[in-house]
């Protein structure tokens, strides 16, 4: 990362992100893309579609594509209009005053890189909520997961749970039958939010029962899953449910801590957005999950990264800012 | 150059961590698992950048289940540190190049 200015800085590379990215690349705003770092929880390069298999309702694609492809295909459509991409993270922001400074981290030395930018694009997305119990984060990785695709694999012939009842937990619930010989759904009402149509195939999965008005209380094992305790909520009765794999889908968080005391946030934490794409500083756009709790779908990501691309570019443009061999007119895209 | 990055199998496994010498950081993945796909490179240049210090061995799960069952690998990636052929240092999940340096630095 050089010592210049880049006219576009995007922070996250989900849909929302690198639809900004191509939109901006286009319009030779140059962007770099801050990735992310590989992990195996949504927050890795290509967003929570990273996590999922089938993706059928992303409009375009009449068989359905794996989330991961989908992904693949936004990037290398990125990077063919010039964005760049360095699959870091940011570290922090200082969005106090133009240029606008993004920290990031070298994976070589361990320390931090300046970029600085002329406008942000934030697309950070959101990440699942987990239990918030010790036990779980004791035992991620024997027997708790937090990436039904990666390690479904693991559970073939267990009986397992699934915490959760709406579209994310019916989809890894279904998807968990593949490998194993039960799967319990606990969720803490009676009646499931997800889409009619996973609902209908989930009560038709013969493998698939439901533990309703239920939340978890504690994840028991020592060093190996073996089970977990159950509160019922209408009766305030405990049972334990011997499970040997859980999986949790109880719903995300946005990722905004890198922002806080920076740009204004609801009361559950999402970027607030006006006009478009446009937060309380001027220059800085939110795009995707980060700003909205109410769609969260890939193609409302998507759509939301084209707004912050025209809203980033017709601001540049209004501050003198647009590149040099831009028409006089606005771009027309 | 070949690859830096040992593939081991339920044949060559006991020899391999049994061997004298620095520590062997063992690598359970997948094909169809993309964190595992994206910390391949990322493992491949730690190889290379510490020759004599490290040796880095994998594991394809789908052909050597036993392997996974025998070290509880019940996650994937998971990446296990023997020195001495014991298991001393366990990695659940993928993470980014600088963590894993930091993560391993005591034994490299």
């Amino acid at each position: 990362m050089s010592e210049q200015v880049r006219e576009v800085v995007v922070i996250g590379s989900g849909p929302a992100g690198l639809t900004a990215a191509i939109y901006t690349a286009r319009a030779n705003l140059r962007p770099l893309v801050i990735e992310g770092e590989p992990s195996s929880t949504s927050d890795q390069p290509g967003g929570q579609l990273m996590l999922t298999t089938d993706v059928e309702n992303f409009p375009g694609f009449v068989d359905g594509i794996m989330g991961p492809d989908l992904m693949g295909r936004f990037r290398a459509q990125a990077e063919r209009f010039g964005a760049e991409l360095v699959t870091t993270r940011a570290t922090r922001v200082d969005l106090s005053q133009r240029p606008f400074r993004v920290w990031v981290r070298n994976q070589a030395t361990g320390g931090e890189d300046e970029v600085r930018a002329g406008a942000v694009i934030v697309s950070t997305g959101a990440r699942a909520l987990m239990l918030d119990l010790e036990s779980e984060q004791r035992l991620l990785g024997h027997g708790v997961s937090t990436c039904a695709t990666c390690d479904g694999f693991f559970f073939r012939g267990h009986h397992i749970a699934v915490v959760g009842g709406g579209d994310s937990a019916l989809e890894e619930a279904t998807f968990l039958t593949k490998f194993a010989e039960t799967v319990t759904v606990i969720h803490r009402r009676k009646e499931l939010r997800a889409s009619k149509i996973m609902q209908d195939r989930a009560f038709k999965n013969p493998k698939i029962t439901f533990l309703w008005n239920s939340v978890v209380a504690d994840v028991l094992g020592d060093g190996k899953l073996e089970g977990v305790q159950v509160r019922n909520l209408v009766t305030d009765e405990l049972s334990t449910l011997p499970v040997t794999g859980l999986f949790v889908a109880i719903g995300h968080v946005p990722n905004t801590d890198l922002f806080a005391g920076q740009l204004d946030r609801d009361e559950a934490g999402y970027l607030i957005t006006t006009e478009g794409s446009k937060t309380n500083i001027a220059g800085v756009f939110a795009c995707g999950d980060v700003q909205d709790h109410v769609y969260r779908q890939a193609i409302t990501a998507a759509g939301s990264g084209c707004m912050a691309a025209i809203d980033a570019e017709r601001w540049l443009e209004a501050q003198g800012e647009a590149p040099s061999d831009l028409n006089e007119t606005i771009t027309d895209w | 150059m070949g690859d830096a990055v040992v593939t081991l199998t339920e044949q060559t496994f006991d020899d391999e961590i049994g061997t004298v010498g620095e520590p062997l950081l063992v690598d359970f993945w997948a094909d169809w698992c993309g964190p595992c796909k994206m910390i391949e490179p990322i493992l491949d240049e730690i190889a290379r950048e510490h020759p004599g210090r490290l040796r880095i061995g994998k594991v394809d799960i789908d052909q050597h289940l036993e392997l996974a069952r025998r070290f509880d690998v019940q996650s994937i990636p998971t990446l296990i540190l023997f020195r001495a052929g014991a298991p001393e240092l366990r990695i659940v999940g993928a993470k980014g190049k600088g963590q894993l340096l930091e993560e391993l630095q005591a034994f490299l």
